[in-house]
């Protein structure tokens, strides 16, 4: 098979359509362009109809009733809707909320906003694989907590939390659990009832779909949860989130998922085979690290840090033929490295010298073959240029250094 | 971000990489920026004791794109110079030289940082007074 370039392995932060979904969205552009919400002609009833549908095929992938999804504008609304929605809900039960220091923005911003309104967080650490302590978990809970809000697997690393064993937790004390499947869903078998999720947010961009449309599941049966509406106006999804249906966007969404119930065994199947062939390689570079735990981890995600080489330096080596990206400070406006892997404990260094490969349905070996020679070859010219790479040959502890920091 | 023709053109075919026997008395050593910061630069000039020249000039350097060229472009300006010279090359010449964007301006300052350092590590050996720094970033 001919090697097309650019090569694509950032499929945590987005996937291409799968154009079996693009062929079912596109006749809802055009003649079937009606409002969900017209309820007495046919353009409103097709439209209707489609939505039902995708429903269905939504709730099958997780295992839920179709009733327990309303469709949002995609994985940070869907944050915003669960956090807020619940806090304003639960009001009167009590206003903590525990969630962990290496979620996604969209949940920590909100859980900072919930802060301002009065409400109490605990931002629970993680240990150096990036998994929450369960007795900790457990110990943070008070007769105020309202809300247990860990995400399922992580954007960055990949680590799966115990997100069974948590449930366990959260339904002993009385506590709802909600999770940001965002990268989980679509990927691995993930089921509501089986994992005790009473909550969870997810999107149609990071498993084959559109952007810009995603579900939040609210649980209906033990127990029932409500959560208050964010978005006012005319009462769709059951007065959950007002909004002309995103009919299109849902299709796809719709579709997006059946896809994956299909075909995300073998999937995942193949990319943990890609994705180990990639780290192995990678790892026979000395001073390699894996971040995060290994064997609780998405099967299609890996971080690594090149030590005595910078992230933005090394993309920079490749990325006219690869794309992934890297938790260096270089990379991010606010000249911070990534805040999860900090979370791990990893040293700003370590931080800076990382890189985050996202495999997808369209990787093939080939591309993982030319990624490979392209990463060794890359750190190796760096390191060639690296100071902090001689001094370490030399034996010289760098953390003796007196670094003139700015 | 796209980077200049430039900065790419020193990323790929950096010019003087390397070391310098930093025992010599003739060779002055820089080492600016720290891991943490996500850069690490070592710039180090010899200088020839007759003319008073800089006859070589090499670096090495831990960071993006722009600091690894920023540090090349530094390394053949700085050679050829005096030292009086060398103290007058200025961050901006290279932000301008290499079309840097406002958020790579550190990368060059560093850079800056760099040449001083390792003219005053030079001084030093030599007994001469360290130069302060009138600029401060
Ligand atoms: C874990 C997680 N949560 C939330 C989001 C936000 O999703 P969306 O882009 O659909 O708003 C993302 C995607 O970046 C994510 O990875
Ligand atoms: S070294 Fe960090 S932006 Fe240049």
């Amino acid at each position: 098979m001919e090697l097309k370039l650019p090569i694509y392995l950032d499929n945590n932060a987005t996937t291409p359509c799968d154009p079996r979904v693009v062929e079912a969205m596109l006749p809802y552009f055009t003649e079937k362009f009606g409002n969900a919400a017209s309820r007495n002609h046919s353009f409103g009833w097709a439209a209707e109809e489609a939505v039902d549908y995708a429903r269905e095929q939504v709730a099958k992938l997780i295992n839920a009733d179709p009733k327990e999804i309303i469709f949002t504008s995609g994985a940070t609304e869907s944050d915003n809707l669960a956090l807020k929605g619940v806090y304003e809900m639960y009001q009167s039960k009590g206003n903590h909320i525990i969630t962990c220091t290496t979620e996604h923005k969209a949940v920590l911003d909100t859980c900072k906003h919930i802060e301002k309104l009065g409400g109490q967080i605990t931002y629970l650490p993680v240990k150096e694989d990036g998994l929450i302590d369960l007795a900790e978990l457990e110990k943070a809970i008070t007769d105020k907590t309202i809300l247990i809000s860990i995400m399922y697997g992580n954007n960055e690393i990949g680590v799966l939390q115990p997100i069974r064993e948590i449930s366990k937790i959260a339904r002993k004390h009385g506590v709802l659990l909600f999770t940001d499947a965002t990268q989980a869903v679509g990927k691995i078998p993930v089921d509501v009832n089986a994992d005790g999720i009473d909550l969870m947010a997810f999107s149609a961009h990071k498993i084959y779909g559109p952007k810009g449309v995603g579900a939040l599941y609210v649980r209906r049966k033990n127990p029932r949860v409500k959560v208050t509406a964010q978005m006012d106006g005319g009462g769709h999804e059951r007065g959950m989130r007002s909004g002309t249906m995103n009919v299109t966007g849902i299709v796809g969404l719709g579709k997006a998922c059946e896809i994956c119930m299909h075909e995300m065994e073998a999937e995942a199947k193949r990319l943990s085979a890609l994705r180990d062939k990639l780290e192995n390689a990678l790892l026979e570079l000395e001073e390699s690290y894996v971040n995060g735990n290994r064997e609780h981890r998405l099967p299609h995600v890996c971080n690594i840090s090149f030590k005595y080489v910078e992230g933005e330096g090394l993309m920079m080596g490749f990325n006219k033929n690869i794309a992934v990206s890297s938790g260096s400070a270089c990379t991010s406006a606010s000249l911070e490295p990534s805040y999860v892997l900090k979370a791990l404990g990893l040293g700003d260094d370590l931080a800076h010298s990382s890189l985050r490969f996202g495999l997808g349905r369209f990787t093939t070996e080939e591309q993982i073959d030319y990624t490979i020679n392209a990463i060794k070859d890359t750190v190796l010219k760096l390191r060639e240029m690296s100071p902090l790479w001689e001094m370490f040959k030399e034996g010289i502890d760098l953390d003796k250094i007196e670094w003139a920091h700015h | 971000m796209a980077y200049s023709e430039k900065v790419i053109d020193h990323y790929s075919n950096p010019k003087n990489v390397g070391t310098l026997d930093k025992s010599k008395a003739n060779v002055g050593t820089g080492l600016v920026g720290a891991p943490e910061c996500g850069d690490v630069m070592r710039l180090q000039i010899e200088v020839d004791e007759q003319s008073g020249l800089i006859k070589d000039a090499k670096f090495k350097t831990f960071g993006c794109g722009s600091a690894i060229a920023s540090s090349s472009l530094a390394t053949e300006w700085l050679k050829g110079k005096t030292v009086d010279q060398a103290m007058e090359i200025d961050n901006m010449d290279i932000v301008e030289e290499l079309h840097l964007p406002p958020v790579k301006i550190h990368c060059s300052v560093l850079a800056e940082d760099a040449i001083k350092a390792a003219i005053n590590d030079y001084r030093v050996k030599n007994g001469l007074p360290e130069l302060v720094e009138e600029k401060k970033h």
